[in-house]
């Protein structure tokens, strides 16, 4: 089989997203679709699921030429999708997730959630995803619930499969999980589409690789015969930097102070248990470690928006343990959360509301009682240019931002203060390498300038990359503690539950 | 780890729940208190209260309580106390509410039994009336639900249980009493119709739309009751729906006239509100309604009609007002007044949010507000020392009371009141 999107143009409000963009997949291989944020990759993909519809262009399976008014007639069609920003009811358990729109019934529509488990149960066991079908999806860290997304598009068996950007929040060992996924599907005749920002990855599993940029497919490649660098410079158009640039660290006084800190999950789970740790002025700390092991909570903790059950944390030698998140984000703390749709963005709010709802209540964002507009957009306008954020304009919502370009106004946002403590969760989740070049410049600034810097990734190599001292997080405890210089096997080891603690000099 | 941990530094702080259970505790002990002063000490030692447990001509007939109000009112204050000290104890939070609705019910008693001292009361008529006057409140509130399961906001019930009302006095009387429900119902629909045209298709504002079609239906019914209704007697009599006992559950004492002795409307919103509830929770349909409510784009990817599932989720929740409707017109009392509802659309919404968007919710909910509603108009006739005005409070009252300490934090559907867009 084949499909094929032919001449296919998209027009949004100010920007035109998709321009003349062709692309072809036949069963059995495996095409790679890269660009910088806001090129238009998932707007094609929306398109081709029915989501949206194309202002010109067509869609055609086997040479004839289908229309797709919504996403069922895409299903029908025999084309499954994973979205780039999950597509899952939070309150809703795994199972009820993975049967939506699909379910299986008794008489009178009566759901059989025997089947519903077990049909969840076995699509984990069969590709070694390890998801409980009892699970509340809400309660699940974003990499399982990533897993949750795979398992859905792995239970309605597909003809062709997208995956947007599937990977920005697994780790390594999961990558590798997933990649044998790709290569079953492939094996058994489906035709893939895979989007990612991580060059490698596209390197490792394509058969064929397609770069986009500003709407337009600009390059298409082999990946035997490119670089990792080369691809960067398609993608950008510029030479990037693939190695983070910083000098030694000069750890200073102790910024950060965590002393047995232990919470509760939503189910009153001690999911931090007994937890301490410092942070230095001047030091980059890497937490990590497999999703859902803690980290979410920890983090939530420390930002004042869960409360821990016992231990303390100090800030600058000020008790912090049950201040409110305001009051710590007074104090000179940056946070950048690890899911930005939920709990880092108000999505039906402009880019400039977005950008100063941390400071939309001081100086000189606000006079006594009333607002000044025109400072936020000022400030709004300054950071979209100094953070490279592709948006039509500052007064157009964020919702409308392509995924990685939300998580640029959350960092711009973030970091467009003095800091003391940067605290960041996937600060680079679904952003393009040449703006993770900025990012991580920025982190490293910061910390030259005398923050302490704690990054939570389940991406090891950001950790490596940024880190000057590594903690490992598992079950609940740190599990490790190593040198930013350790080999990934070392910390891979940690992050399994091994707990030969290696002592940091 | 640099850091060394000394036993002193591990405390361990109360959870959300813990604190709540303390809030409760202290405040069964101080209910425990008034009862004790106000209804014991408050009552004229030795009198008793008489509370008749069967109406007239029952099997079981002259079934009486008689008891001394002061031991009464002293015993409900012991219990209270034990168990303010009990939650206190905080070793069992999850059994907080439990204990807070328990504490509330023997409040009620202690307070029935205090006003009722030295007299006679019908504790069953209440009880019954309890019933009746919630059924309105419950199809209310199962209206509501239907559609805000769906993200679809109903302030419309009190316009749709006003004109299905209208609607079903006149088609009744022209016509028999089971044309006028079906006409009833048929109204209902027509009204949810156009909600859900305006919300769904033109996306107008959910409360505006909600708002417009109240005032319309107060005003066109209300010309319509004066100048037709008014000029044409004979269209404003159209007979009623009559009550069945039945068998054998009916005589059971207490129970049987309070839930197996009423006209068909009511078997009928007992046995939705579980019908409802299943469908929601254990049904194909419920399960995409309610990924309709939370998350219309994860819905939509999964191959649901977003649009086609909240259009029938609103015509169905009018079908069901319409159903309320008709229950006050064709089987409460037989003829139409202006603004007959007065309201109760509005408490059915209230008891729909404290119910927490759950069906049996809902009944519980709704049956607070009979008991309220039955309590102030049995107090009336009672006489007591409290203003008359204060009694017409208690309904309200009793709710934000129960629903604050009892009901705890609710979350609405994710997605409530946002119209879904496309592209
Ligand atoms: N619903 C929408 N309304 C208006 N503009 C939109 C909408 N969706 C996308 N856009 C615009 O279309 C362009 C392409 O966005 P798209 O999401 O396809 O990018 P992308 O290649 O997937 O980027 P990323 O790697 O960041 O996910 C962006 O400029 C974005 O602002
Ligand atoms: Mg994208």
């Amino acid at each position: 089989m084949e499909l094929e999107l032919r001449g296919i143009r998209k027009e949004f409000p100010g920007v035109v997203a998709n321009d003349d963009v062709s692309l072809r997949v036949r069963s059995g291989e495996t095409v790679a679709l890269l660009g910088e944020n806001g090129a238009g990759k998932t707007t094609l993909m929306n398109i081709l699921y029915g989501l949206y519809t194309a202002t010109a262009g067509t869609v055609l399976i086997d040479g004839e030429e289908v229309v797709f008014h919504s996403p069922s007639d895409a299903i029908k069609a025999g084309i499954g999708m994973v979205h780039q920003h999950f597509m899952l009811v939070p309150v809703f358990t795994v199972a009820e997730n993975a049967v939506l729109g699909d379910e299986p019934t008794e008489r009178l529509g009566w759901l059989d959630k025997r089947r519903a488990r077990k049909a969840v149960r076995d699509i984990s066991e069969r590709y070694g995803l390890n998801v409980d079908p009892d699970a509340i999806t809400e309660d699940l860290p974003v990499g399982i619930q990533q897993r949750v997304e795979i398992i859905k598009v792995l239970m309605r068996e597909a003809d062709f499969v997208v995956f947007d950007e599937p990977t920005s929040v697994l780790t390594p060992t999961e990558v590798d999980g997933f990649f044998e996924i790709v290569n079953t599907l492939k094996a058994g005749g489906k035709g893939i589409v895979f989007i990612s920002h991580k060059l490698g990855e596209a390197l490792e599993i394509a058969d064929r690789i397609v770069i986009m940029r500003r709407g337009r497919t600009v390059a298409e490649v082999l990946p035997s015969e490119v670089t990792e660098e080369q691809l960067a410079e398609l993608m950008v158009g510029r030479p990037v930097d693939l190695v983070v640039d910083k000098g030694r660290a000069q750890p200073k006084e102790t910024i950060l102070a965590v002393n047995s800190l232990s919470v509760l999950d939503d189910r009153n789970r001690r999911v931090v248990d007994g937890v301490s740790f410092e942070i230095r002025s001047g030091e980059i700390v890497g937490i990590a470690g497999v999703q859902g092991n803690g980290q979410t909570e920890l983090v939530e903790s420390l930002t004042g928006l869960r409360p821990s059950i016992t231990g303390t944390v100090f800030l600058n030698g000020e008790d912090i343990t049950t201040k409110s998140p305001r009051a710590i984000h007074k104090l000179a703390v940056a946070h950048v959360p690890e899911d930005r749709q939920r709990s880092g963005l108000v999505l039906p709010f402009t880019v400039t509301e977005n950008i100063v709802l941390d400071s939309y209540y001081e100086d000189p964002i606000s006079k006594g009682i009333q607002m000044d507009w025109s400072a936020a957009r000022e400030r709004a306008e300054r950071l979209v240019e100094e953070y490279d954020v592709r948006t039509p304009g500052t007064e157009v919502l964020v919702s409308t931002l392509s995924g990685g370009n939300q998580q640029k106004v959350i960092v711009a946002r973030e970091f467009d203060r003095d800091v003391r403590l940067v605290i960041a969760s996937q600060p680079t989740r679904g952003i393009d390498v040449g703006s993770i070049e900025y990012i991580h410049s920025r982190i490293v600034e910061e910390r030259d300038q005398g923050a302490a810097v704690l990054i939570v990734s389940s991406e090891l190599d950001e950790i490596r990359a940024l880190s000057d001292r590594i903690l490992v997080m598992y079950g609940g405890r740190i599990s490790g503690e190593f040198p930013g210089t350790a080999s990934p096997t070392e910390i891979g080891l940690a992050m399994l539950g091994s707990t030969s603690e290696a002592e940091a000099s | 780890m640099t850091t060394t941990t000394t036993a002193a530094e591990i405390r361990i702080r109360a959870t959300p729940e813990e604190r709540r259970a303390t809030a409760v505790g202290v405040t069964l002990i101080f209910l425990a208190a008034f009862v004790f002063w106000v209804f014991g000490l408050g009552v004229e030692s030795g009198s008793v209260s008489t509370f008749n447990l069967s109406l007239p001509g029952a099997v079981f007939a002259d079934l009486v309580w008689a008891v001394n109000s002061q031991w009464l009112a002293y015993a409900v204050a012991l219990i209270l106390a034990f168990l303010g000290g009990l939650v206190l104890r905080r070793t069992h939070i999850r059994l907080t509410n439990l204990a807070l609705a328990i504490g509330l019910g023997l409040l009620a008693l202690a307070f029935l039994t205090w006003a009722a001292s030295g007299k006679t009361f019908s504790l069953v008529g209440m009880l019954k009336s309890t019933v009746v006057l919630s059924v309105p409140v419950i199809l209310g509130g199962l209206s509501g639900l239907m559609c805000e399961r769906v993200a679809v906001i109903n302030i419309a019930i009190e316009g749709q249980l006003l004109t299905a009302a209208f609607v079903g006095t006149i088609v009744g009387s022209v016509s028999s009493i089971w044309v006028g429900l079906f006409a009833a119902m048929a109204t209902g629909a027509v009204l949810g119709g156009v909600l859900a045209v305006l919300t769904i298709k033109f996306r107008i504002d959910q409360i505006i739309a909600g708002v417009v079609i109240n005032i319309f239906a107060l005003g066109l019914t209300s010309f319509l009751a004066r100048r037709v209704l008014g000029e044409v007697q004979d269209l404003n009599s159209p007979g009623r729906f009559s009550s069945f006992k039945i068998p054998v559950l009916g005589d059971i004492p207490v129970i049987g006239p309070m839930f197996f002795d009423h006209n068909m409307f009511v078997y009928v919103t007992f046995i939705l509100v579980i019908f409802v509830h299943f469908a929601l929770f254990y049904t194909r349909w419920g399960l995409r309604s309610r990924s309709v409510g939370e998350h219309p784009r994860a819905a939509d990817t999964m191959g649901i009609n977003v649009f086609r599932t909240r259009y029938r989720n609103v015509i169905l929740g009018g079908v069901i007002a319409g159903f309320g409707g008709a229950f006050l017109t064709l089987a409460q009392v037989s003829r139409f007044e202006e603004n007959l509802t007065a309201g109760i659309g509005f408490i059915g919404l209230a008891a729909m949010i404290f119910g927490r968007w759950m069906p049996i919710g809902v009944l519980g909910a709704g049956l607070v507000f009979g008991f309220a509603r039955a309590l102030q108009q049995k107090l009336g006739i009672l006489g007591t020392p409290i203003p008359s005005e204060f009694l017409s409070m208690t309904p309200y009252i009793v709710t934000i009371i129960v629903v604050a300490g009892v009901v705890g934090r609710a979350r609405p559907p994710a997605a409530d009141g946002q119209p879904y867009i496309k592209d």
